[in-house]
């Protein structure tokens, strides 16, 4: 079967008075329909650019983009809106990503208006049933964005990708401008719609165990690369990837007496604008050998799973 | 033992548009010398407003200490003069931002920074305070802590610059060090790095530590013992062990269970609802409507918090 989306050796390359930013430097993977994908990375690791280039926010430097058995890259503007009515983004921050001089009703039939989808008239009635979809009540339709809480404002924004039926849902930290109390309700209202409309979902995030409960699958990022792909259940119980390995072994875990062997990484992460030679990773890594500083290890896939590493774990 | 920090039934209010918002409502907790002591809440629990209430850094034309006290050492920082708590501040209770970049002043180098706090507060040459600013960069983990000593802020790295923070919080030997979310804007593995350090500082230097998080990983981490907020009120507290053991209120046991952990899978057990704003707090207990226990008399009546053998909690269901 044919991947919903395949994203093929994607580079983005930012310029800067210093000298170009690797930000995202030849990314490779594919979604399935109605499958979820994990990004997990620390910041700057070019996870938010990976997913803002799947939709066009942001023009790749090079590589392909298949969505849905076109060329994604080969579309002209038009083309390119046609095919986003398909794919949409749910943003971090509900607070920034509605617009606050229409009502959450008007912000949803917004995305009706764009695509030109329906009659004005029916509009009303698709708003409220979304609304009703996503937990609120239809009368929440008149009603500003400020006068509901985050949790809710996030309901809304959800509502305003889902009225055009994607196939793919790109979610850049759905939940971390949330309190616990009201992301695990998010979380849960996610996995709902896509059970009930079997779209699929890149999901971005810094929290892992986030990304961990709602993947399917996860890539690991770090300075602008795939360090690793692995079923979301196989990842982080036995990590092949030594960044991975640390990565997971800094998760605070809700419970003292667990036992844990922390891996504390030595430094910082090194700008993308002077990547390392050899293996990324190989200026914190606690296993690497001069190999690992000389030559760059290509992402390898054996049994489902993919590790871009000299000796994997 | 004498307590290090003991605030008894502290109520902070805001006035806000002429309407006055209590932010913390008789809030009672206590550090004892060389003790973790982690503060863990929502927004708007009023964490960090009991935090800056310690310090007497709320904005006095806004906020009003309407009522308890805040002893140090024994003493009510209450009722000290702004001059008097110059003095206490970075000297014998030092504080922790949750944004280093922010806290940080960009114009100035960090190790000038480190020697201005050290001669506001001693009696020192400015070469010793130089001197003395170098060890603590070291202290904190900064490599080559004499080369940084030149670096500005913008130089540094969100984890660094947090590293340089903590070195300037320690430059007066605090009894009492406050830190407000320091790792909340910092990446996993550079966390990991800061939580090491403060548990560190904790035990070779016996120092004591108000920690306030919303994350409860964290504080499985770090704390010794463990303040619940929720609404503007202390909900429960407890050894770490014992609270992450026998949750005893069902807002800390809701809490608990709907984080996601490796290996869950599935509907995450989500506690309805959303945190109350400060303004229009229900009647009776402030969980009540979020409560999967509720009973009549919570609509009603307001659990007090108490406690049975050092792990309180203000729930009716703990009462049998």
């Amino acid at each position: 079967m044919e991947p919903l989306l395949a994203v093929t050796d994607l580079k983005k390359h930012f310029k800067a008075k210093a000298g170009p930013v690797y930000a995202v430097d030849g990314v490779s993977f594919q979604v399935g329909p109605g499958e979820t994908f994990g990004l997990v990375g620390e910041s700057g690791c070019g996870k938010t650019t990976v997913g803002r280039m799947v939709l066009r926010l942001i023009e790749p430097t090079s590589g392909a983009i298949r969505f849905d058995g076109q060329d994604l890259l080969a579309l002209d503007k038009a083309g390119t809106k046609a095919m986003r009515r398909n794919m949409q983004m749910v943003f971090q921050n509900p607070y920034a990503s509605l617009n606050p001089r229409l009502s959450a009703g008007a912000n949803i039939a917004e995305s009706l208006i764009i695509h030109r989808i329906g009659q004005r008239r029916e509009h009303r009635e698709r708003v409220q049933e979304m609304l009703r979809t996503v937990g609120l009540q239809p009368e929440d339709m008149d009603r500003y964005p400020h006068e509901f809480s985050g949790g809710q404002r996030q309901r809304i924004g959800i509502a305003r990708t889902l009225i055009l039926r994607p196939k793919l849902i790109v979610c850049d930290e759905p939940v971390s401008a949330l309190d616990v109390s009201v992301q695990a309700q998010i979380l849960n209202l996610l996995q709902d719609l896509q059970q009930q409309f079997g779209f699929a979902y890149i999901l971005i995030a810094h929290g892992l165990h986030v990304v961990e409960h709602m993947s399917d699958r996860i890539g690991v990022m770090y300075l602008g690369k795939l360090m690793e792909v692995a079923p979301a259940g196989q990842i982080f119980r036995a990590p092949r990837h030594p960044y991975t390995e640390a990565l997971v072994s800094a998760i605070p875990v809700p419970d003292p007496g667990a036992a844990r062997k922390r891996i504390l990484l030595e430094g910082d992460i090194p700008s993308p604008s002077a990547p390392p030679p050899g293996c990324l990773f190989s200026t914190r890594c606690r296993y690497a050998t001069d190999l690992c500083r000389q030559v760059e290890p290509a992402l390898e896939t054996l049994e489902g799973r993919s590790v871009a590493c000299h000796f994997p774990l | 033992m004498a307590r290090l920090l003991e605030i008894i039934n502290l109520k902070t209010q805001f006035l806000s548009s002429g309407k006055t918002i209590t932010a913390v409502d008789n809030v009672s907790l206590h550090v004892d010398p060389g003790e973790i002591l982690c503060v863990v809440g929502e927004s708007g629990c009023g964490k960090s407003v009991t935090a800056l209430s310690v310090m007497r850094l709320l904005p006095p034309d806004a906020a009003r200490y309407a009522g308890g006290r805040i002893l140090f050492e024994g003493e009510d920082l209450l009722r000290k003069s702004e001059r008097e708590m110059r003095h206490i501040r970075g000297n014998a209770i030092a504080m922790v931002y949750q944004e280093p970049m922010s806290a940080i002043n960009p114009v100035f180098t960090v190790g000038g920074q480190i020697v201005e706090a050290i001669l506001a507060h001693k009696p020192v040459s400015r070469r010793q305070a130089v001197e003395k600013a170098v060890r603590l960069l070291g202290l904190v983990g900064i490599p080559d802590p004499a080369g940084r000593m030149g670096a500005y802020p913008h130089e540094l790295s969100g984890g660094m610059c947090q590293r340089a923070m903590i070195a300037m919080a320690l430059c007066c030997e605090p009894r009492l060090l406050i830190a407000d979310e320091p790792t909340t804007a910092l990446d996993v593995t550079i966390q990991a790095q800061i939580l090491e350090l403060i548990r560190r500082l904790n035990r070779e230097l016996g120092m004591a530590i108000l920690f306030i998080t919303h994350d409860l990983g964290v504080v499985a981490e770090l704390a010794d013992r463990v303040v619940v907020m929720y609404a503007g009120k202390v909900v429960e507290q407890a050894k770490a062990a014992d609270l992450f053991a026998r949750p005893a209120h069902p807002y800390t046991r809701g809490l608990l269970a709907c984080i996601p952990r490796p290996g869950t899978a599935g509907r995450l057990p989500a506690i309805d609802g959303m945190v109350p704003h400060p303004g229009r707090l229900p009647q009776g207990c402030r969980f009540h409507n979020r409560c999967p226990h509720v009973m009549d008399r919570c609509r009603l009546e307001e659990p007090p918090l108490v406690d049975r053998d050092g792990h309180s909690s203000a729930c009716f269901l703990a009462e049998d």
